[in-house]
């Protein structure tokens, strides 16, 4: 019998890049369906709509403009598409999101040279795009359960952060529970307003081995840690612990923006000084800068290091000393 | 406390079940066997048998062509009747082959033997071994007299013997511990007292805890301890073993003799044994003949140069259309053979047939740098890395990267949800890289 010449290793795990992909999305349905009983159907056909045009740009620029004439979807556009959608407010217009799902496919993904080549997250690109060139409806916040008919004033509201920013901790508080932060009756981007949900579906990844794991426990900490200090020193303007880790994007960005694996770090080390970065920035931006929220910023600019993370915290190669040195 | 292990490493399934209960059976002898004379790490053998010479079983028909080289004996009884070149699938390069036809009954010349090796001098051991041929049974069958010399300002301090049998579907490593036990006990000791050293442990994976707990009985009130390890791949690497047993690390670029540790496989053990105490020079060897694509799997006993389609045509293979590949060996280091006409070696410890269903077929993707690869190497180096320095042939920062430390061993492509082929080429780079030095002098 003949056969063709073939390498070692001659099994390999069912795991694919497209299981991954689905994978991320199946976690992401517990806060959909949160996002859709919160804010309404509309929150859910945004974030299907996003999903969707995300993927079906994503196929036309392989297809048509790279000429892969076999490619199948991959699904990481969706999960570009679907965070992206998660990351909106309830305000957004059908055309607002186009041109930040074309920014962030065309320009942050493909113009990097395609799937995992990018150096930063889409989704996260997509959304500081929106912040910057829509400002005033993407921080145009719904009051959950809102009745959608009512006029535009009465059903529009300000977050948690926003008030914080605004009137100090007391006042934010008094608003909003640390439970209905935590199961999502807040006001907020589409996806965020669930911390429940978010770690539900995280549970779910870390429970599939396929999140890095070691980046959320790291900016938790930070977080914890840093929003400590200045609680204690001076509680009302800064607000709680707890605050800091359930208000705005945190959990979504800590849990699933951070960890994109493209655009986060490779290694254990390299996670935890990615983890404590997004951290320190996301808190500066919020207590000192001009938003009220940073986490985006923060998820940003530590993705731009992320060469430079890699580069510094290698592995230690087996049999080389603990020190580093050979 | 957990059961001792290296970082890093991957579990794939074990696939054991195939040849695991089926007790080690003798093959028939072979009409013809095709005696590769590069038989071991370093040089080839220098044939000292002529065509039309008649040899025995046992007898030396080539000598070990330098210190690192092993000789090599006839495995038959008969005559050699050609000198010819086949295929090595390790290289994929023609080498020479001594081939015999076996005439009538099996006649065995023996070595000199004894019935109590603590008579014999370290040295006369040594001398012994070399005699006999013998190379590691694991697999990459380097030459048992070597390690058994303990270079001059090293001290040996511990045996580890690799029980691990860490690759998928071999089961004959296991057999060997539970049907020659005191056999491979013996030739422990024999190790044991040729390196000087007062303690053995034998290291086995706990997915074989009949041989634990039948090995645990058998070294009562002995030197020799029974190490259970908890199960993962690639723990029967050498460097991993000795980690996971003394939790030290051989250093990069080191032998494991550089820490003392000095590493010999059961069926190796077995094999000195043989040679000590019944001058058995070593022509026959333990093989697990298994996969999915085997009708009657089992464990057997074979003549060294026996082609690979006459021990597949003892235990039946299913429909040709239905069997992806052949192996030398395991599914995680194992080399695919190119055609089934191909003679084996000493140091095959399996033929392992595997059908299309199982083998691999994924498609390969670009890397999303999930840090799979990076988690599982055992040697701590970045796989995604190194593949796209050698995919852009930047071999200086491929070796600055620790290239050459890989130990080959295929966890990060296993485990890669791209379908990337990392371990190929690393293997490929690593040959450039050796080239290179060569011709830089
Ligand atoms: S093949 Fe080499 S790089 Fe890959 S896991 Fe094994 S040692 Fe690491
Ligand atoms: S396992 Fe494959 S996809 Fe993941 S980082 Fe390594 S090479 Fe890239």
């Amino acid at each position: 019998m003949k056969f063709k010449n073939l390498s070692a290793p001659h099994l390999r795990t069912k795991d694919t890049t497209r299981q991954v992909m689905i994978d991320v999305l199946i976690s992401l349905t517990p806060a959909i369906a949160v996002s859709t009983w919160v804010f309404g159907l509309r929150a859910l056909y945004i974030m299907m709509f996003s999903m969707i045009s995300a993927e079906v740009l994503d196929f036309f620029i392989v297809r048509v403009l790279k000429k892969q004439k076999n490619y199948k979807p991959d699904f990481s556009a969706s999960v570009t598409g679907l965070l992206f959608g998660m990351n909106m407010s309830m305000a957004v217009h059908w055309w607002h999101m186009l041109i930040g799902i074309a920014f962030a496919i065309i320009v942050a993904k493909h113009a990097f040279g395609g799937l995992g080549q990018n150096i930063f997250n889409p989704a996260e690109i997509g959304r500081v795009f929106m912040l910057i060139s829509f400002p005033t409806v993407m921080t145009t916040w719904y009051k959950p359960f809102a009745n959608m008919s009512a006029s535009v004033d009465t059903i529009t509201t300000a977050t948690p952060l926003a008030l914080l920013k605004e009137y100090g901790a007391n006042k934010s508080l008094s608003n909003f529970s640390y439970m209905d932060m935590f199961l999502g009756k807040i006001p907020g981007s589409i996806g965020e307003v669930s911390a429940l949900a978010l770690l539900i579906g995280f549970a779910y990844l870390v429970y599939k081995k396929r999140i890095k794991l070691m980046i959320p426990i790291s900016i938790f900490s930070t977080v914890l840690i840093i929003s400590s200090i200045f609680y204690f020193v001076n509680p009302t303007r800064f607000g709680t612990p707890l605050f800091h880790l359930l208000a705005g994007g945190m959990i979504i960005g800590a849990l699933f923006m951070a960890t994109d694996m493209v655009t986060s770090p490779m290694t254990i080390k390299g996670q935890i000084v990615f983890g404590i970065g997004i951290g320190v920035i996301a808190l500066t931006i919020r207590y000192f800068g001009a938003y009220p929220e940073g986490v985006s910023f923060s998820i940003v600019i530590m993705n731009a290091l992320v060469p430079l993370i890699d580069l510094w915290m290698k592995p230690r190669v087996f049999g080389t000393s603990k020190k580093g040195a050979k | 406390m957990g059961l001792l292990t290296f970082k890093g490493g991957v579990h794939p399934p074990h696939k054991k079940k195939f040849s695991e209960n089926e007790a080690i059976k003798i093959l028939p002898l072979p009409e013809k066997v095709y005696v590769y004379t590069a038989h071991s790490i370093g040089a080839p053998a220098k044939p000292i048998v002529e065509v039309g010479d008649k040899v025995k079983t046992g007898q030396k028909i080539a000598e070990a062509g330098g210190f690192i080289s092993a000789n090599l004996h006839s495995p038959v009884t008969g005559t050699v009747v050609e000198f010819t070149k086949l295929v090595n699938a390790a290289s994929g390069l023609k080498s020479d082959v001594i081939v015999i036809e076996r005439e009538g009954e099996d006649q065995w010349e023996l070595l000199e033997k004894t019935d109590d090796h603590t008579k014999l001098k370290p040295e006369e051991i040594v001398a012994r071994v070399k005699e006999a041929g013998i190379v590691g049974l694991g697999g990459a069958m380097f030459p048992s007299h070597v390690k058994l010399s303990i270079p001059k300002g090293k001290k040996a301090e511990s045996l580890i013997i690799n029980a691990a049998e860490c690759e998928p579907y071999i089961t004959i490593d296991y057999r060997m511990m539970l049907e020659k036990t005191s056999e491979v006990l013996k030739g422990i000791e024999i190790i044991m007292h040729t390196i000087g050293v007062e303690k053995a442990y034998v290291g086995i994976e706990d997915n074989k805890s009949k041989a634990i707990s039948h090995m645990k009985e058998a070294v009562k009130n002995s030197s020799i301890e029974i190490v259970p390890l908890k199960t993962k791949y690639p723990q029967g690497a050498e460097k991993q073993l000795i980690n996971a047993v003394t939790g030290k690390e051989v250093p990069s670029g080191g032998l494991p003799i550089d820490i003392g540790a000095v590493v010999f496989n059961v069926s190796t053990a077995y094999a000195i044994y043989d040679a000590i105490y019944n001058g058995k020079a070593l022509v026959e060897s333990g093989i697990s003949l298994t996969g999915e694509g085997v009708k009657k799997p089992g464990n057997f006993w074979f003549r060294v140069g026996t082609k690979v389609s006459e021990l597949l045509d003892y235990v039946g293979i299913i429909e040709e259309d239905k069997i992806d590949r052949v192996l030398y060996g395991g599914p995680m280091m194992g080399i695919s053979l190119p055609d089934t006409e191909l003679p084996t070696f000493k140091g095959n410890n399996a033929i392992t047939v595997m059908t299309k269903d199982v083998a691999p077929n994924k498609e390969t993707m670009p890397c999303i740098r999930c840090s799979s690869c990076v988690s599982v190497c055992p040697i701590g180096l970045q796989p995604y890395l190194m593949k796209k320095l050698a995919d852009t042939r930047k071999y200086d920062d491929l070796t600055n990267n620790n290239l050459m430390d890989c130990i080959e061993c295929g966890a990060c492509s296993y485990t890669c949800p791209s379908g990337i082929d990392l371990t190929k080429s690393f293997k490929t780079a690593k040959k450039v890289v050796r080239a290179m030095k060569q011709r830089r002098g």
